[in-house]
């Protein structure tokens, strides 16, 4: 293909003509030209059938399997509407629900400010973030306090699953990261080793594998007696998991900081400890922004995994009720599959917006 | 740790006082308490299971492996029954790993190479479509991808009665993908040896034509004849002596399919979702990688009259590799491990073998899980022992 070494010549000059925009680009030459009608024919083999199945010929009212049984239906967007409870909150009571969404509440009411830059306290704020907030929701969703019937986590699926895990193996995975990518890095060969082994056993093997570490072997390791949930052992597996590739990542940001901003910052009689959170860290985070969002990206679809061991996160929950029958349907894997599709989509994707946003911010910040 | 002591005082390196205050004193007692740590976690750990194995009457040790398994696999590469040992068992699930990993890397490299391609072309429809999928594979996750393919596409279709017929001799239905069997036939050495001749005298012939390009000056189209050979030498064989493979295709049975070459739905839908993700993540790689070539770079190739084809070729790529190679060895790997999600669809490999249906059976959960374990670990080490190799020969040579 001869017009690889370009960049991309289609950004739209402001006073070329319409028509000038679509010659140069559709049709500059015999092989553009080939391009482009191969595109359309593309294009024409996957959109019509896709809008076909989840909007126009989809059913979208009705309360059972009945309104989606017509011949040639499309997606049975009735079986979302009838199991979102499920898909979102799992088994949990339905009358203890609005804790669950109390929690959400006040996690986006953490979440959000530290999203945007150049708002004040944000130091207080990541105090909450890492430390308060994990400790009031835990309380709120396991319960077990004065006016708080306990819900087992078994109990627990769905979306809600999905968050916690997530936000647990990212709440963890951070500081834990920062201690490895220091101790990588550190002088005193012992420490650095331990890292090391740390770090490369935890990246080498499949998550997969460490699910049923901590699903079937962990109890063998444990005293009689103690015997952690399910959710809570691959809560811990899933946080030293992602704990090893923070820790690569901010490694990255830590060898772009030259070694005279440390130098320094010592020389200024500042400890180890002083220099790394004062001058290096906030520095070298700043750096890895978006490796570092990239890397919950990464978190955040694994969490499927769990389903593997018999935890129901959303993809999970999505699954146990394909297998209701009373919703047993030939397109129904299609339409639950499509829809676990657009949530973790949705997710994802405006994640990694607003990763590019940060780099963005950062370029110019830097001035370069 | 009490701030700012260091650097107050000058340090008299071992012959400081032997206190608190001299940095290897730190540093040595740091490290003795670090290791003691570990060393503490890991003893409570293994005594613990210890008096659990005892207690619960399992034997440990790998003796398991030779006894006989007595379950099948569904796919297996080399001959195995259900008389066959556990230790066979872990080779078969070993070897279905590979083969879809191996397979899932060469098709994701090549589709994330063309995906890779295609964001930068010029052609705004073209970009916009490789954009789109890039963003749409990227951000779903790999067992949704799996359970997409095989439970809303591959499960629901026909049986082998009404298959699909996309192509002669190719059939699909809710059994698999039926592929027509290639038998050789007595040229079939005389084909492969013309392809190896051709490949062997090509190296040789661009080993040639770089020394004496580099020494002379003089350019040899070595590529380009090299091709030609590697075209025309197999293409006369098969001319003479007729077609070195026969396509046998498989005939419709009264149950199933009898012949032709079966691919399990589990093996297509596995292959499909592997290499439809990671492509998204290479062709990410292969932009980033073709970009990072400067501005400078092209405009001086143009500068010294060279083709586009031939900037591509000599500037382009050779700079773009360098940076392409180290993230593509990393994705490569992350293929491999996440093959492992075959057990979510019963794909018979190494961890759905292993760590489920043996794990099950012998109850050996440290051994086999510790062996899994040590499979990956191997396969990575030997990555990264290759990357590193790599690296160092690619490297900026200089400063």
């Amino acid at each position: 293909m001869d017009d690889v070494t370009g960049r991309p010549a289609h950004r739209r000059k402001k006073n070329a003509a319409p028509v000038e925009w679509v010659r140069r680009n559709f049709f500059s030459s015999v092989s553009n030209t080939l391009l482009t009608i191969v595109s359309l024919y593309l294009l024409w083999l996957t959109i019509p059938p896709v809008l076909d199945f989840t909007i126009f010929s989809a059913v979208w009212t009705g309360t059972t399997r009945d309104a989606c049984l017509e011949p040639g239906a499309g997606a049975c967007w009735p079986f979302v509407w009838a199991n979102i409870d499920q898909f979102i909150y799992g088994r949990y009571p339905p009358s203890e629900i609005w804790r669950v969404n109390l929690t959400f509440a006040l996690g986006v009411a953490v979440i959000v400010p530290m999203l945007i830059p150049g708002l004040p306290a944000r130091r207080l704020n990541l105090v909450f973030l890492l430390i308060v907030y994990p400790l009031v929701a835990i309380v709120l969703l396991a319960g077990d306090r004065p006016g708080l019937p306990p819900v087992p986590t078994s109990e627990w699926g769905g979306l809600l699953v999905t968050l916690v895990v997530a936000v647990t193996g990212i709440v963890a995975s951070l500081p834990l990261g920062v201690l490895l990518a220091l101790g990588r890095r550190s002088g005193m060969p012992a420490i650095r080793m331990v890292c090391i082994i740390f770090i490369e056993f935890w990246r080498g093997v499949p998550l997969i594998t460490v699910l049923f570490m901590a699903s079937v072997m962990l109890p063998l390791f444990l005293p009689e007696g103690v015997n952690p949930d399910n959710l809570l052992r691959c809560l811990v597996g899933v946080a030293l998991f992602s704990s090893a590739y923070m820790a690569e990542v901010v490694r990255g940001g830590l060898q772009a900081i030259p070694a005279g901003q440390y130098e320094a910052a010592r020389a200024l009689g500042l400890s180890y400890w002083q220099a790394m959170m004062r001058v290096v860290l906030p520095q070298a985070l700043r750096h890895v922004i978006p490796g570092i969002v990239n890397t919950f990206i990464g978190l955040f679809k694994d969490t499927t995994l769990v389903l593997i061991v018999g935890i129901f996160d959303l993809l999970g929950q999505v699954r146990a009720q394909l297998s209701d029958p009373s919703w047993s349907l030939p397109q129904g894997a299609l339409t639950g599959y499509i829809f676990a599709a657009l949530v973790f989509w949705a997710f994802c994707f405006g994640m990694s917006q607003y990763s590019n946003f940060m780099e963005r911010r950062l370029d110019t910040s830097r001035g370069r | 740790m009490a701030r700012g002591q260091t650097g107050r005082k000058p340090q008299g390196g071992s012959r400081a006082a032997f206190g608190w205050n001299n940095p290897r004193v730190r540093a040595f007692i740091y490290q003795a308490a670090v290791l003691g740590f570990v060393i503490g976690i890991v003893w409570f750990f293994a005594s613990t299971a210890q008096e659990n194995l005892q207690r619960l009457h399992i034997s440990s040790g790998f003796g398991f492996l030779d006894t006989t398994a007595g379950f099948g696999i569904i796919q297996t590469l080399i001959p195995y029954s259900e008389q066959s040992t556990y230790g066979r068992a872990f080779l078969v699930g070993l070897l279905n790993t590979l083969v879809v990993a191996v397979i899932g890397i060469v098709l994701s490299v090549m589709l994330g190479f063309l995906v890779g391609v295609m964001r930068l072309s010029r052609n705004w429809l073209v970009a916009k479509i490789a954009a789109a999928y890039v963003e749409v594979m990227r951000n779903i996750p790999l067992l949704l991808h799996l359970f997409f393919w095989y439970f809303a596409v591959l499960r629901p279709l026909p049986g082998p009665a009404e298959s699909l017929n996309p192509l002669p001799g190719v059939f699909l239905n809710n059994r698999g993908l039926i592929l027509p069997d290639p038998v050789s036939t007595a040229s079939a050495t005389a084909f492969l040896a013309a392809i190896a001749f051709a490949l062997a005298g090509g190296f040789f012939l661009l080993r040639w034509a770089r020394k004496r390009g580099r020494e002379t000056g003089k350019y040899f189209p070595a590529g380009r004849v090299f091709l030609s050979v590697l075209l025309v030498l197999p293409a006369l064989v098969w001319l003479v002596m007729g077609a070195p493979f026969e396509l046998h295709h498989a005939t419709q049975g009264d149950f199933d399919f009898i012949g032709g070459f079966r691919l399990l739905p589990e093996f297509v839908a596995l292959v499909l979702a592997l290499t439809l993700y990671t492509a998204g993540f290479i062709a990410e790689i292969v932009r980033a990688g073709i970009l990072s070539v400067g501005k400078g770079q092209l405009e001086a190739a143009a500068a010294l009259g060279l083709k586009e084809s031939t900037t591509l070729r000599l500037v382009v790529i050779p700079q773009a590799l360098r940076l392409i190679i180290p993230p593509l060895t990393s994705q490569i790997l992350n293929l491999t491990k996440n093959s492992s999600l075959a057990v979510a669809i019963a794909y018979p490999d190494l961890v759905a073998v292993f760590s489920g249906t043996v794990l099950n059976q012998t109850g050996q959960a440290i051994e086999v899980i510790a062996l899994t374990m040590a499979v990956y670990l191997t396969l990575s080490l030997l990555t990264s022992l290759a990357m590193n190799w790599y690296n160092a020969r690619i490297a900026l040579k200089g400063r």
